[in-house]
């Protein structure tokens, strides 16, 4: 059974690049263009919460350090 | 943080708080923070120097936090021989881009590396001058549209792209040189991985460590962040090649 992860977006760190929604091999993450930050800028979020699997993709590639993910201990 | 979940990645220590000037999707924040991992890793944060170059890393010494000094436009590797000629102890890298390492620079990188002074370049291609609003640099690809270049870059009168890894590669003294990028996570960990050897052999004291990053420029480009990582596969690569081009014999 895959590992059952969760990430957490800084929404003011974010910048709405993008490169962690197409990097995602799960397809949880998604970019709402719905709101800005204080920045003016579209952010990152975790749209689908039930399939990450914790392999760190989106905060390795993630330019400006605005992810931080954990695991489900066990 | 929910209950039940343990933490396995967050953003490291040895990065200011502050958020960075960059543009989105720009991968001089990628790098900051890959070699702030390495310098948190290698548990190594007071022994470090860092020498800011004049481009758009010029306010790096905001971000990496760890001792850093301003360098005069293209002489950071003038400034990181006499730091680590004064202090042999510590681990000291000089970041500069294009315009800084590869135009203005080029003597005193070439001549940096001719000495085999123990000391790591850092190295952002991005193959444009980002900072003054997108001008051709040295690395400008044969036909790339630039402020400057407005019908492509003509090699007839302006030469060929510098390809620095190569060049560098040349001298005896240089003991690692590799080209990295980081547009996938795989590539992104292979760059930390470049760095982190290349911090090694400094320590050992081997000679020259010089990494390469063929990196994106959204908006000197005038393309999205995801539009980039297609110009860099398409054009930068095969012009560029990523791969380790020189390291040193390992000892068996």
């Amino acid at each position: 059974m895959p590992a059952k992860g969760y990430v957490e977006i800084a929404v003011e760190g974010c910048k709405g690049c993008n490169l962690c929604v197409i990097n995602c091999p799960k397809d949880c993450l998604a970019l709402n263009t719905s709101d800005t930050n204080s920045f003016g800028l579209y952010y990152a979020y975790l749209k689908n919460e039930d399939d990450c699997i914790a392999c760190l993709n989106c905060a390795v590639i993630c330019p400006d350090a605005a992810i931080t993910v954990y695991k489900k201990a066990g | 943080m929910k209950e039940g979940y343990e933490l396995i990645y967050k953003r490291p220590k040895t990065l200011t708080t502050k958020r960075m000037h960059y543009c989105p999707g720009c991968f001089h924040s990628t790098i900051h923070k890959l070699l702030m991992e390495v310098v948190e890793e290698m548990d190594i944060q007071d022994k470090t120097v860092g020498i800011c170059p004049v481009g758009c890393s010029v306010f790096a010494y905001d971000y990496l936090d760890v001792d850093m000094q301003e360098a005069a436009h293209g002489r950071a590797a003038a400034v990181a021989t006499a730091v680590k000629r004064m202090l042999p102890d510590r681990y000291v890298f000089s970041y500069q881009g294009d315009g800084d390492l590869a135009a203005i620079g080029t003597a005193e990188t070439l001549h940096a590396c001719n000495r085999g002074e123990n000391f790591t370049f850092i190295f952002i291609n991005n193959g444009i001058y980002g900072m003054t609003g997108g001008q051709m640099a040295p690395t400008t690809l044969e036909g790339q549209k630039t402020t400057t270049s407005p019908y492509g870059r003509d090699v007839a009168k302006m030469g060929m792209p510098l390809k620095m890894c190569e060049i560098v590669s040349q001298f005896d003294r240089v003991v690692y040189v590799e080209r990295v990028t980081c547009n996938t996570p795989a590539n992104a960990r292979k760059a930390k991985k470049a760095l982190k050897k290349a911090f090694e052999y400094q320590g050992k004291g081997l000679g020259t460590t010089f990494i390469e990053v063929a990196s994106n420029c959204p908006s000197g480009w005038k393309c999205t962040p995801v539009e980039s990582l297609d110009w860099l596969k398409d054009k930068v690569y095969p012009y560029f090649p990523l791969g380790v081009f020189k390291k040193p014999e390992e000892k068996e």
